[in-house]
């Protein structure tokens, strides 16, 4: 193993590499931070980039940098606008835009960016450490498991609802299960409620609902109420502040730790993926705090907003260990990354780490590197992209109506999917 | 039997349901939309019957007495032009739609610095189409449908 990982230093150290990471995470990063435009699109894009490079480790390092680097940057759209380009950051915007809306963007980013910073790294020393052995154990998972983790996921949903919410709560999740209906079945491919329509044969999209619920409303009501953005009454210097103080790094360092492990490990099982992770993370977050800090979630919680982002990006992390491990990839994006792989002749499975050491490792050491990179990267942008917020409306609402309307999924030819 | 119909429309040629496998044959699978049907119906009542009680958080929720007709006016307007910016997509073309939708969505909402709210306008849509089209690969079509024939 320390051969393998010393071949894979000397890979990933490389200037080609180095370069190719930086490059990966910068467009991951912007890119990702456009509302619509998430992880699957973007490494879709650069697949025939990656292919014409011709050297695997290379190609899949630039590969793995846009991807967490659109993880990473997917937060900025949640949080300052309330559209969430990306299904894992949803669970971001429930605690992010809150903190922005008070006037504190500049310091959500800041902790969004620290806690992704750590879910990526505690994420890739635990993919060194325990690749092999996780690999094993997220074969046991079958289908009585993953249906088990799917209740304890909707389950989930009582931590959303507050007290005396629970019934609405319940509704609201069988309906978004009658709309999870909609479409082909898995089984037979027999097409379910789509009254003949062809667009509806896919069903409808996650992506389309949150923007439907978290985007079009938040910006209407602020046509109806405009007192609601009450970031124009804090002072500019505020909005660009992105200071945190001892007492909220601490607040929020348990919360970080504890999500990171929980976030990679529901990214190791083939089919949870980033989304889970977040929202799960959400959930137990807001489970385990003491009854001061249940009041502020949903309102602002730095928790609130440090649990999902710790997950979702370790869980982008995690998602690696089947990748490579066992060649099964566990979401929509590592699916399209195994293909890219497969085109580049290197065929992930127990084998890689045998017999293609250099990229294994190598992909896994670039992790490290990207993660500081990004933060560093981030850090110092953060006042510039606050200031997004500082938008006179007349342009910001119509601005962010058109990006909701363009929000798709890389099988649309770039039509809004909201109405076809 | 409409789905079994939409099917055979996919395929493309004109197969008759007999050549598909027999179990395939079945209708469309309503069993778990029934069961969740029955679920929500089940709660439905609970909550009409009121028997959690409620305590709902008004704090957070929008004040609809300070809320005026005229912005209410604004709201339908809005979504109104987004209806028609999605239908109009395809035939006035990428520029020239969204051009339109974000002008006219920006007038409404009060602004009235001409000038500069079009020009602003005009260069955003023009580089968020190069930016898509041409550095990313995704096709959009930037022309009026009528104006293709021509290009």
């Amino acid at each position: 193993m320390l051969d393998g990982f010393l071949i894979g230093l000397e890979t990933a150290f490389s200037i080609k590499n180095l370069f190719m990471v930086i490059g990966g995470c910068i467009i991951g990063t912007f890119i990702g931070m456009l509302p619509g435009l998430g992880p699957m699109s973007i490494i879709a894009i650069m697949i025939p980039i990656a292919i014409s490079i011709g050297d695997p480790s290379t190609a899949l390092i630039l590969l793995a940098g846009v991807y967490y680097g659109a993880v990473f940057g997917g937060s900025t759209s949640s949080i300052l606008i309330n559209a969430p380009g990306v299904a894992s950051t949803v669970a971001t915007s429930f605690d992010g835009y809150p903190l922005a809306r008070k006037g504190k963007a500049g310091k959500a980013l800041t902790i969004a960016a620290i806690s992704s910073f750590f879910g990526g790294t505690v994420g890739a020393i635990l993919l060194v450490f325990f690749a092999p052995t996780l690999a094993s154990f997220a074969l046991l998972f079958h289908s009585a498991e993953y249906f088990a983790l799917m209740i304890v996921g909707l389950s989930a949903i009582a931590a959303f609802a507050g007290k005396g919410q629970v019934t609405k709560a319940l509704l609201m999740t069988v309906t978004g299960l009658i709309l999870a209906t909609i479409g082909e079945g898995a089984q037979f491919n027999m097409p379910r409620f789509t009254m003949g329509i062809m667009d509806l044969q896919s069903g409808i999209g996650f992506i389309t609902i949150a923007m439907a619920m978290f985007a079009i409303p938040e910006t209407l009501f602020l046509v109806l109420d405009p007192s609601r953005s009450e970031t124009k009454k804090n002072k500019d210097s505020e909005i660009k502040d992105l200071r945190i103080t001892k007492k909220e790094f601490k607040e929020i360092f348990p919360v970080i730790s504890r999500q990171s492990i929980q976030g990679f490990l529901i990214g190791v099982m083939p089919g949870a993926g980033a989304t889970i992770a977040s929202f799960l993370g959400y959930a137990v977050e807001r489970n385990i705090a003491s009854n001061e800090d249940k009041k502020m979630f949903g309102k602002g919680s730095i928790k609130g907003l440090a649990a999902p982002e710790s997950a979702n990006n370790a869980a982008c992390t995690g998602s690696f260990v089947p990748l490579l491990t066992l060649g099964i990839p566990g979401s929509g994006t590592t699916a399209i990354l195994l293909g890219a792989l497969i085109a580049l002749n290197v065929s992930p499975g127990p084998r890689l780490m045998i017999d293609q050491p250099d990229v294994f490792w190598s992909v896994i050491i670039s992790m490290y590197i990207g993660n500081l990179i990004l933060l560093a990267l981030n850090l110092p942008l953060i006042p510039y992209i606050a200031k997004i917020l500082t938008i006179p409306r007349t342009y910001l609402i119509p601005f962010i109506l058109f990006f909701t309307l363009k929000s798709r999924s890389p099988t649309d030819d770039f039509i809004p999917v909201l109405i076809r | 039997m409409l789905g079994a119909d939409t099917t055979i429309a996919f395929s493309g040629k004109s197969l008759r349901i007999t050549q598909f496998a027999p179990i395939v044959q079945l209708l469309p699978i309503f069993t778990f939309p029934k069961i969740l049907a029955a679920f929500g119906f089940f709660i439905s009542i609970l909550i009409l019957l009121n028997i959690e009680k409620n305590e709902v958080n008004t704090s957070e929720n929008l004040d609809y007495k300070k809320v005026t007709n005229h912005s209410y006016f604004k709201v339908i307007l809005l979504i109104l032009g987004m209806v028609l910016y999605a239908l109009n997509l395809r035939y006035l073309g990428f520029i020239l739609s969204s051009f339109l939708f974000l002008s006219l969505s920006s007038f409404l909402l009060g602004e009235r610095n001409f000038v500069k709210c079009l020009i602003i306008i005009l260069i955003s849509t023009i580089s968020i189409w190069y930016l898509v089209n041409e550095v990313l690969g995704i096709y959009m079509n930037p022309y009026p449908l009528f104006l293709k024939v021509f290009i």
